[in-house]
């Protein structure tokens, strides 16, 4: 059955240029997925040259510790991914499927965690909108700052959210044992999402826990 | 072949661990007051290196061929354009219509 999986469509020369086309395709989107976040980063930063010290100001009202926690669940997650794609490179399909529901579990880790997050700054009245409160003189411009914050940080979540899927149809394919030495193409591309997702998380957290923390 | 053999789990755990300690470390920092630019400059510093890291070796991108190079390297410099011709407008702005005055 997964034997059938190594023989190649007629347009490549080979399985190997099959799977190259795969791994390139994939990093085409991942650049479209960079103009897509590019753009948040883009306002977020001209709107921080315009208000500093209101974007500080408000950076201190987020809890740092969810935040330092989240940073850590999620870099464990991109190295239980990094080892699921090293074990299906291998054909250890019992640690192929240990690593991919470690990444699932933590993931999930990660969701709840920014949950309660979120929950915490309804109660603060940290959410943009009508309830909205900031002492002065920073209010409207603190609105702005957790304006980009939920953005970024909940367009990050979709992905992840995205991820799971993935990572749930990896699974369940692992579990049939789908992917061989020979073919695990699909573990590799969905590797690539979850570390690009990653590595956005890697420049949220200065920018949105970490700004004022010295003041 | 591709990319994924030539890593080991110990490489793997290495950057792992790198990557902790670069948490570590721009949570530190970000508690010292070295100016409002240089605490910006050393947190994207460090960001940047910690991605560097994820791109090389959990995207395997030091292993794979240039074609992949010039994609990542495209998303980059159109960030990069973006980022430049924009905020070169928006920090300007007074100075120019200062002079237009």
């Amino acid at each position: 059955m997964s034997d059938s999986r190594l023989v190649h469509a007629h347009q490549f020369d080979d399985a190997e240029q099959q799977r190259d086309a795969a791994s390139l395709g994939m990093w085409i989107f991942l650049a479209t997925e960079v103009m897509f976040f590019g753009g948040m980063f883009l306002g977020y930063t001209i709107y921080r040259s315009m208000y500093a010290e209101a974007f500080a100001a408000a950076s201190n009202r987020i809890d740092l510790i969810p935040g330092v926690i989240n940073t850590t669940i999620l870099i464990l997650s991109s190295f239980t991914m990094a080892s699921a794609v090293y074990h299906a490179a291998l054909g250890r399909g019992r640690a192929l499927q240990i690593s991919l529901l470690l990444t699932i579990v933590l993931g999930a880790a990660f969701l709840g965690i920014k949950l309660y997050e979120y929950h915490e700054k309804f109660e603060e009245l940290l959410v943009p909108g009508a309830l909205f409160s900031f002492p002065a003189p920073f209010s409207a411009a603190a609105e702005i700052f957790f304006s980009f914050y939920f953005a970024m940080t909940g367009m990050h979540a979709v992905h992840m959210i995205i991820g799971f899927g993935l990572l749930a149809k990896l699974l369940f394919d692992a579990r049939r044992g789908r992917y061989s030495a020979g073919y695990y193409t699909p573990v590799e591309l969905v590797g690539l999402y979850w570390h690009f997702v990653d590595i956005v998380w890697i420049f949220l957290f200065p920018l949105l826990y970490l700004l004022g923390r010295h003041l | 072949m591709t990319s994924a053999h030539a890593i080991t789990l110990k490489t793997y755990g290495a950057v792992f661990t790198a990557l902790l300690l670069l948490t570590a470390l721009t949570t530190g920092v970000a508690f010292l007051d070295l100016g409002s630019y240089f605490n910006t400059v050393i947190a994207l510093t460090i960001a940047c290196a910690k991605a560097t890291l994820v791109l090389l070796y959990f995207m395997h991108l030091r292993y794979s061929r240039p074609l992949t190079w010039v994609i990542a390297g495209a998303g980059l410099f159109w960030f990069l354009i973006m980022i430049t011709f924009t905020m070169s407008d928006v920090l300007t702005r007074e100075t120019v219509t200062g002079l237009i005055r």
